[in-house]
């Protein structure tokens, strides 16, 4: 199979489309061009430099370095899923818990993939690992943030509502039901659209730079396959995960809503 | 003297800017309670049905709210706030068992109305709907905060009637507040006045 590497004029060119886009964001003045441009400088750059980590990683299999490294991929995902919040928890809670929350989903179904269903050579190979962690670590870091941003704003909006299933003597659980399912719902959506759709619709990214890396469709198809299902479960099992203790601490051991554990500026 | 059984007492009890009260709600009584729009009142019955942290003691007979579970202590010290508010679709979904025909029929509303939507309903029916779904908890203390406020005077009378009769059936007690003083002089046994957080008599 022969593979054809891009050069950086290739992406030079490329980033062009960027440009433009910006320009007009600058001449309709949508206000959008400065996130943009920004955000695909960041996207540049962070890439560069996993690149750059990778290919030194896969030289030199250290389980410290991948140590080290998964660990900081789970701190940035916690900070990120909080930068994300409309009203996040006060004091630390939020971070400690969507990043407890996705060490339990992602580290754990990462760990169970490699050792059960790829199974490389050497279990913890960086070649395997690292990707897929990181799969797995953005999707469920998508999943918590919305569902954790849509349980804390709607519980704002509709704390009125709260206290008065409350008052007719419903548990804090009861109570929170309805928003908590819907919480739950929008954090796993993205996940069930992108199973549903797969294929049809759109060829997932992996799968794509799988083929037009040199590997035979079929073959990528099966580990779309695969991290399609550890997505969605991962992503589930984190969103679960953190719905239960965000609507826990939410109210107090006499089922008092505690609204001031959420921050009262959007 | 014995405290009977749906006797309310606080002791010290205060919370934000209101307190500290100490009162005592006998079995049957029905407390009016009158003040300025913002002077506590509201919270001192949240309070009371225990949805906010408060210092002091709330207690039933001769338990404290903190040895029963709070659902259950919302069930027996019943909070109807003046403004009801509803989150499923019809109203019959609100209430656990069929809507008691004999109390829609006392509140002049229409046998039917468990099927209507909410968003069809007017404050008025809403805020009679909101006195019955609370009565379904069969509550033994009823902290009223103005139950009758989007009511015009025909039924300001039958929610005043209705009150009273269930309080007298089953032996419960009433915090009323209301901002119409003619009102409470009709219902209540006994009036109290709130200012800057403290209870006083009328």
């Amino acid at each position: 199979m022969n593979l054809i590497t891009l050069t950086s004029w290739d992406l030079l060119t490329t980033s062009s489309l960027i440009f433009i886009l910006a320009i007009i964001s600058i001449k309709q003045r949508l206000g959008l061009h400065k996130s943009l441009l920004i955000a695909a400088l960041r996207a540049s750059i962070q890439l560069f430099l996993i690149g750059f980590i990778l290919r030194w990683l896969f030289g030199d299999i250290n389980p410290l370095w991948l140590i080290i490294v998964s660990g900081i991929m789970l701190l940035a995902a916690g900070r990120e899923v909080i930068s994300r919040q409309q009203r996040p928890f006060t004091g630390s809670f939020g971070y400690l818990s969507s990043t407890l929350s996705m060490f339990l989903s992602s580290f754990v179904l990462t760990i169970g993939a490699l050792t059960v269903i790829i199974q490389p050579e050497l279990w913890y190979s960086p070649q395997y690992s690292i990707p897929l962690l990181g799969m797995l670590l953005g999707n469920t870091m998508n999943g918590i943030a919305i569902s954790m941003d849509r349980l804390t704003s709607s519980t704002w909006q509709q704390q009125q509502v709260i206290e008065q299933r409350l008052m007719l003597g419903e548990t804090s659980t009861e109570a929170l039901y309805d928003i908590k399912k819907e919480a739950m719902r929008a954090g796993m959506i993205p996940s069930i659209n992108g199973m549903a759709s797969a294929g049809i619709v759109a060829l997932p990214g992996m799968m794509t730079g799988q083929i037009l890396a040199g590997s035979p469709p079929i073959d990528a198809v099966k580990y779309q396959i695969l991290i399609l299902f550890l997505i969605t479960a991962g992503s589930g099992f984190g969103v679960y995960a953190s719905l239960h203790m965000g609507s826990k601490r939410l109210f107090d051991s006499r089922h008092r809503l505690r609204l001031e554990r959420i921050s009262a500026k959007p | 003297m014995t405290v009977l059984a749906n006797t309310l007492t606080t002791k010290n009890l205060s919370v934000f800017h209101v307190g500290p009260i100490n009162i005592t709600l006998h079995e049957g009584e029905c407390i009016g309670l009158s003040g300025p729009s913002g002077c506590g009142k509201s919270i001192f019955l949240k309070a009371l049905a225990d949805l906010l942290e408060s210092k002091g003691e709330v207690s039933l007979h001769d338990q404290t709210n903190t040895r029963i579970d709070a659902p259950e202590w919302r069930k027996k010290v019943q909070l109807i706030p003046a403004e009801s508010l509803w989150w499923f679709n019809t109203v019959g979904e609100h209430f656990k068992k069929p809507i008691n025909k004999t109390q829609l029929q006392l509140l002049s509303l229409n046998a039917d109305i468990e099927q209507q939507a909410v968003n069809q309903l007017s404050t008025g029916q809403k805020q009679r709907l909101a006195l019955l779904r609370s009565l379904e908890c069969k509550p033994t203390v009823l902290l009223l905060d103005e139950p009758t406020a989007s009511l015009d005077k025909d039924n300001t009378q039958r929610v005043e009637q209705l009150i009273q009769h269930y309080l007298k059936e089953n032996n419960a007690s009433a915090l009323w507040i209301s901002h119409d003083p003619e009102q409470l002089k009709r219902v209540s046994t006994k009036l109290l006045a709130m200012t800057n957080g403290q209870l006083e008599p009328a």
